[in-house]
């Protein structure tokens, strides 16, 4: 491994260096940073009554080095060397012969995944901390942060499943919302009618754990029933049957009185910790804990905390199947679907199935997440379901690069973030006709935002595909040759 | 004169018709393939060669007639009445396109998982028992992997197995489409044109690669092609279609000076006859000569050379 390698994006030569190398090189930056540093960092003048005295920063100048050496040795592990991206490997198959460099986001691609699992597992924490030592969040506290990311991670699952869809198979959808609905109404008349009278009120607590998996399943029956009429249509015709389809459910729930409550919805159990209410009550969380394990006083946050990890789970659990599924047969056969209908058939691909598990797998995450967002809301109506849900829900999908998974999480961050900032923007008072509110000029700002993306970057963040197989070496493909599917 | 064709062919093809609307593409056409031989299908364009095709690879439901394939076990699929999946998955008929249909955006060796997706769904336990990491699926996906090299290999792409499939040439694209049905395990394999843009070199390799496949594998092909080297190089059967209808079947040697086919080829009743006719001859002279000077013998009485009309209709432009 002593052999000089071509630098793909400097042109220059670097050699893969040894960890002794790499720490004598850290040590020498160090060596430079912090002198120069001095000057201009630690030491800092001031003009006193007439009178410039100075006084150190020691501490910031040493912050600033520790941050420019961290950011070298990053660099080493994860850029400058081509064994990080060797290292990642998707078969079985054949090492990589060459070390031929990969460009700069694909070298970095699998970091940002885990850099993006390593934030999502200790965000609450994180948040916690913050709010301890004193460092507000502006102007949202800890509770609205952990909201905020369980609200974003609720669409983050719902475009994960979509995207099967959509970005694997092709099939434009533009009723994924229903899914949804079948989910949290599964859950909403499950928990507060049918459990309560064939096992009895003593389940109820126990509703969540118990209807999601069932939720999940009639969600996918429902996919199947919508995939049924639909396969022979194509492009705008499948997308006008399926935005039919969302509305249908939609005045179902609202019109069958006697089923589902019409438009005045359903109050439904919120999630417990395995039976445990998050409430200040003897047999509450907090009184469990403390009489059980440890002393812990009441908090809200801790409700909340634990609703972030239930989603965390259910999202990772969705993100690491659909992976999986996309380098086994069935989702190599969605991928080819949207590449070419017709030559999958002339390889004996039954195109139907291909079809069917896709809606169906789809709309089983859908209903996942709806089960879940009814248990977090405690409450659900008709009106969490309406269409713009689903153009939101394709819109995180298209943006983040039609199936790239982690475009998704971006553009999910990206849009659902920019509702919560456009909340908080006051300032936009002074630009804004009077008597108006920032947060009623959200759709348009993010609609322009749209616009400007799908201009210069039509084919989303995330504009490479990857491959689910490799013999000797993985190269992402390009967006420009990867199709969009027929529908 | 043997005949091999005519007893216990893989496919007959029996009084196919195929109207569309008033169009009659296909009219009353019977044929035989002969297992394990190559059987070339010819004709000007818009003859109806890739709705025959099509008929086969049951793409388009005919609209009358019957297409009886034989196994060599004695198993019969009156292909006409299957699913064009069915027609892969259980007759073994696999097919490659005209305008090539790859998956573009796929790697090369994806393409050729793909083809394998049956044999792979199967042992994946409809999915399930592969998302639990069963055993028999890796088995089974090595050996897909095996298999894809193989066919990498013998169609020289193996050095670009990790390339997207859209990024080839234009020949790598063909033989790859090749490979790929090829992967499908066929017995009957349908070549729509794949010499189609090919340069003489790469012309020559698809014409051993052909052979090969015949030979080492023992599958019959149906070649459609206007490349009169490749056609009268390798095949063992040509057939010739004119307005949906056949004009000749036979040897090469009788198609080659068969009046009928030189009149639909050469246009000589027709003095307009279109460009695309006048091309093919000449692609057809050439491949006469080339003939004539590879083999080092005369010729035999070269019939199709058509010189005549070629330089009286180019004079006359
Ligand atoms: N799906 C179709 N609908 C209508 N006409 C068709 C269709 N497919 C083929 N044809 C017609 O059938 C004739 C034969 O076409 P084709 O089989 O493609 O010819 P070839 O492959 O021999 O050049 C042409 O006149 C063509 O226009
Ligand atoms: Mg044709």
């Amino acid at each position: 491994m002593s052999a000089p390698v071509k630098s793909g994006s400097g042109g220059f030569e670097t050699k893969i260096l040894s960890n002794a190398q790499i720490a004598k090189d850290l040590f020498y930056t160090a060596l430079i940073t912090f002198p120069i540093l001095v000057p201009i960092v630690a030491i800092r003048t001031q003009l006193d009554q007439g009178v410039l005295t100075w006084h150190s920063r020691f501490w910031l100048a040493s912050c600033l080095a520790l941050a420019v050496v961290i950011a070298r040795g990053l660099m080493h592990f994860l850029v400058w060397n081509p064994r990080a991206a060797a290292s990642l490997d998707v078969s079985a198959s054949a090492k990589p012969t060459s070390a031929k460099r990969l460009s700069l986001s694909d070298r970095i691609g699998p970091y940002v995944s885990r850099g993006l699992l390593i934030f999502g597992l200790l965000l609450p924490i994180v948040a916690h901390l913050g709010h301890a030592i004193g460092i507000e969040l502006p102007s949202f506290g800890e509770l609205r942060l952990v909201d905020l990311a369980t609200y974003i991670l609720i669409y983050v699952m719902l475009g994960w499943g979509l995207n099967v869809v959509v970005g694997l198979a092709g099939l434009l959808d533009l009723g994924y919302v229903a899914f949804y609905a079948v989910g949290a109404y599964s859950y909403a008349l499950l928990s507060t009618v049918y459990f309560p009278r064939w096992f009895g009120t003593g389940v109820v607590p126990f509703a969540f754990y118990i209807t999601m998996p069932i939720a999940g399943l009639l969600a996918a029956c429902w996919g199947v029933i919508l995939g049924f009429p639909v396969l022979r249509l194509r492009g705008d015709y499948l997308a006008i049957v399926t935005l039919a389809f969302g509305e249908i459910i939609r005045l179902v729930l609202i019109n069958w009185f006697s089923f589902t409550q019409g438009p005045q919805g359903i109050n439904v159990p919120k999630l417990t910790f395995f039976g445990l209410k998050f409430k200040d009550e003897p047999g509450g969380f907090a009184d469990f804990v403390s009489t059980h394990f440890f002393p812990l006083a009441y908090n809200r946050v801790q409700g909340y905390i634990f609703l972030y990890y239930v989603i965390l789970a259910m999202a990772l659990a969705t993100y690491f199947i659909t992976k999986k599924l996309r380098r086994l047969p069935i989702g190599r056969a969605w991928e080819a679907l949207r590449e070419d209908e017709i030559a999958c058939r002339s390889l004996g691909i039954n195109t139907t199935n291909t079809k069917l598990t896709a809606f169906a797998i789809g709309a089983m995450f859908g209903g996942f997440s709806g089960s879940f967002f009814a248990a977090r809301q405690g409450f659900v109506s008709p009106e969490s379901f309406v269409y713009i849900e689903s153009a939101l829900i394709l819109a995180i999908v298209v943006l983040g690069g039609l199936g790239s998974q982690i475009g998704i999480v971006f553009s999910a961050v990206a849009i659902m973030g920019s509702f919560e900032i456009f909340r908080e923007m006051d300032f936009m008072k002074a630009v804004l006709p009077t008597g108006t509110e920032p947060i009623q000029f959200r759709m348009l700002f993010v609609g322009l935002a749209m616009v400007l993306m799908m201009r210069f970057r039509p084919r989303g963040f995330v504009t490479k595909r990857e491959p689910t197989v490799y013999l000797k070496e993985k190269k992402a493909i390009s967006g420009d040759l990867v199709a969009e599917g027929h529908g | 004169m043997m005949r091999i064709w005519e007893n216990n062919p893989e496919l007959e093809v029996i009084h196919l018709t195929m109207r569309f609307g008033g169009l009659t593409a296909i009219g009353d056409l019977s044929f035989n393939i002969a297992r394990k031989q190559i059987t070339a299908l010819i004709g000007p364009n818009g003859a109806g060669k890739t709705t025959v095709f099509n008929c086969i690879t049951g793409f388009y439901k005919p609209t009358e007639g019957m297409l009886k394939l034989t196994h060599e076990d004695g198993k019969t699929f009156l292909l006409e009445r299957m699913d064009d999946f069915m027609v892969n998955r259980v007759a073994h008929v696999a097919r490659t396109f005209q305008n090539i249909r790859l998956f573009a955006g796929m790697t090369v060796v994806e393409n050729l998982m793909v083809a394998q997706h049956n044999a792979l769904m199967n042992a994946s336990g409809f999915t399930i028992g592969a998302l639990f990491g069963s055993k028999g699926y890796k088995r089974a996906d090595a050996e897909a992997i095996e298999n894809s090299k193989y066919w990498l290999d013998k169609v020289g792409l193996m050095n670009r197995a990790d390339d997207p499939a859209g990024d080839l040439s234009y020949g790598a694209q063909r033989r790859l489409e090749i490979a790929r049905a090829m992967c499908t395990k066929p017995r009957l394999l349908c070549l729509d044109e794949p010499a189609a843009g090919l340069n003489p070199r790469e012309s020559d390799e698809l014409n051993k690669l052909l052979l090969s496949i015949r030979d080492d594998h023992g599958v019959a092909i149906i070649l459609i092609e206007h490349d009169m080297s490749v056609v009268m190089g390798i095949s063992d059967h040509i057939v010739v279609l004119d307005y949906g209808r056949k004009i000749a079947d036979g040897t090469p040697d009788e198609i080659k000076s068969d009046p009928a086919v030189i009149r639909a080829y050469l246009g000589v009743e027709d003095e307009d006859a279109p460009v695309e006719i006048l091309k093919e001859a000449a692609a057809m002279h050439r491949a006469e000569l080339r003939e004539a000077g590879n083999t080092k013998t005369k010729p035999t009485k070269p019939v199709l050379t058509a010189k005549k009309p070629i330089a009286k209709k180019a004079v006359r432009k």
